[in-house]
């Protein structure tokens, strides 16, 4: 039941991408993603796709798995393709009223979605393959040059952590309230979506208390632990570069000269 | 032995959101603890026993009066993080303390406080875990853990500090018999260990397995002695809101239909050598 969610998507497994220090991840994810926008043609957005279907390969994560971070978004590419289609001028290949499909817009269309497709695949490739708290502790170690300017990366990354440890005690809690109040005669599941929404007040107030009773016993554990912060902390698992690292920097490094070359030329 | 904590006229009260102190949560408390000692602490609710441990941990700083852990004073905040480095401390709601989704990773928070070396930190956590019994469940999620086991899991995170003493504030209050069971054992164990241990507790018959007991009531010390001597004024235990463990009350009533039990019993083992070895 409600204490078997996973956290976060992370697929559990031994691969090469597995492997890699969670920063090499994220920033070859973000490398991805933007090489995404500077691709110009399909045979471009063709390239990324042969080169993260490699990855996915490599990773040894069922594909279903993959697709299924695309469900939640499919409206969203569905809705992007249509107005796609219809918003460009041009060679007209049927009408529909006031609508008209043109060839750019249908060629626009395809070429935002298939972006819009590799962007969630590749970006949803780095959470099934990086435990959360690999993640957290990534993007602390990348915040970190940011101190300077006054970015907390340690409490950014700390609150993360805590986040991610308590939305299961927190999903317990709200169970626990929402049995309460059905026991004396609360009823969560008729009524139109407003008056759904109503009902769930009563269930906010005392989770909100809740929490914060959670925080305030949890700051003072952490405190009786010696918390202080993150100056003078350190961490039982280091992140460590290996030559695997380095073999994907090299690949990434390839693949962004790659596309800037296909923008440069095709384009 | 050494003096590890001394108390010495200790008043704490808690104030409102005016800053006006309210009455003394605990009123003119004085004593001391042997290091290597095992001491608990019984009272009834509001008795003012749990804001006792916090301020034996500096997270609550005495109104007036000392406190003074392994020589240093609570009030100096120089020596805060000795301090509780070297009095650790268990709270009563296993899910409120564990900070990591990971089990090693929290057991690793307080070492990673002290800036202690990964190598150093590693090995401190897998033996805190191997002490609890809980080596093999070093990879998994807190919340999937029972009671008992997250509350072992919270022990080892205090152990991997390497404290002098561990103040347990209420660590059964929320778990099942069984999970209540390993605590205590744990605690036991670390008792032979060497570690000074204060058990706060509600249970009379783990009260019962210390060495020395302190009853506290409205703030104040009313009894301080042996669980022997403790239990042998059933009269007062019961003026405080309080009961004697299950085998005094036993042997009470069967001192009390004229069978010669011999001098107080405070646990089982006792209790059943009683029976047996007077050969009725």
């Amino acid at each position: 039941m409600i204490r078997d969610i996973t956290l976060g998507q992370y697929y559990r497994g031994e691969s090469f991408i597995h492997d890699l220090d969670p920063r090499t991840k994220i920033v070859c994810t973000l490398v991805y993603i933007i090489m995404l926008f500077i691709a110009g043609t399909f045979w471009g957005l063709a390239f990324s796709a042969l080169c993260l279907g490699v990855t996915v390969a490599v990773s040894k994560v069922p594909p279903a798995f993959i697709f299924r971070g695309l469900k939640p978004v499919f409206l969203i590419i569905l809705f992007t393709f249509v107005l796609n289609m219809f918003m460009y001028d041009g060679k007209i290949i049927f009408e529909l009223g006031f609508l008209h499909v043109t060839e750019e817009g249908l060629h626009k269309a395809f070429f935002m979605a298939a972006r819009l497709i590799l962007l969630i695949i590749g970006s949803s490739l780095l959470t099934l393959t990086t435990r959360p708290i690999g993640l957290t502790d990534g993007i602390e170690s990348l915040l970190k040059p940011l101190n300077k300017i006054g970015v907390p990366s340690h409490e950014l990354a700390m609150m993360m952590t805590i986040a991610l440890r308590f939305i299961p005690t927190l999903l317990e809690e709200t169970d626990k309230i929402m049995k309460a109040q059905q026991a004396r005669g609360a009823d969560f599941e008729t009524g139109n979506i407003f008056s759904r929404a109503r009902k769930l007040i009563p269930i906010l107030v005392p989770l909100f208390i809740s929490a914060f009773r959670i925080a305030q016993d949890m700051a003072m554990a952490m405190e009786a632990r010696c918390y202080r912060g993150g100056e003078g902390r350190t961490r039982m698992n280091g992140m460590k570069m290996t030559a695997k690292d380095g073999v994907a920097w090299i690949l990434i490094v390839l693949f962004a000269a790659a596309l800037i070359c296909e923008r440069i030329l095709l384009a | 032995m050494s003096k590890f904590i001394e108390i010495q006229d200790l008043i704490f009260a808690y104030t409102d959101e005016s800053g006006m102190a309210k009455c003394n949560a605990i009123d003119n408390v004085s004593f001391t603890v042997e290091k290597g000692s095992f001491l608990a602490v019984i009272g009834k609710n509001g008795s003012g026993k749990s804001t006792l441990a916090k301020n034996i941990n500096a997270l609550l700083l005495p109104t007036s009066g000392t406190v003074l852990v392994g020589g240093f004073s609570t009030k100096d905040e120089d020596h805060t993080w000795d301090i509780r480095q070297r009095a650790g401390m268990v709270f009563q709601n296993p899910d409120n303390q564990i900070v990591s989704a990971i089990v090693e990773d929290d057991v690793a928070f307080g070492p990673e406080n002290l800036g202690i070396e990964p190598e150093v930190i590693r090995e401190r956590v897998d033996r805190a875990l191997e002490n609890v019994n809980m080596g093999a469940y070093k990879k998994k999620a807190p919340h999937l853990l029972s009671g008992g086991q997250k509350q072992r899991i919270a022990i080892a995170g205090a152990v991997a500090m390497r404290p002098e003493c561990i103040i347990f504030d209420e660590p059964t209050a929320m778990l099942d018999p069984s999970g209540r069971r390993e605590v205590l054992d744990i605690i036991e164990e670390l008792h032979k260990d060497g570690i000074t241990i204060i058990l706060i507790t509600h249970f009379m018959e783990e009260a019962a397995r210390a060495e020395r007991i302190i009853v506290m009531d409205d703030g104040k010390i009313e009894m301080d002695g042996s669980p022997k001597d403790i239990f042998e004024d059933t009269e007062k235990i019961r003026a405080l809101s309080l009961d004697v463990p299950p085998a005094t009350e036993l042997a009470g009533r069967l001192r009390a239909k004229g069978i010669d039990m011999g001098e107080i019993v405070v646990d089982e083992d006792d209790l059943i050598d009683r029976l047996t070895g007077s050969g009725k």
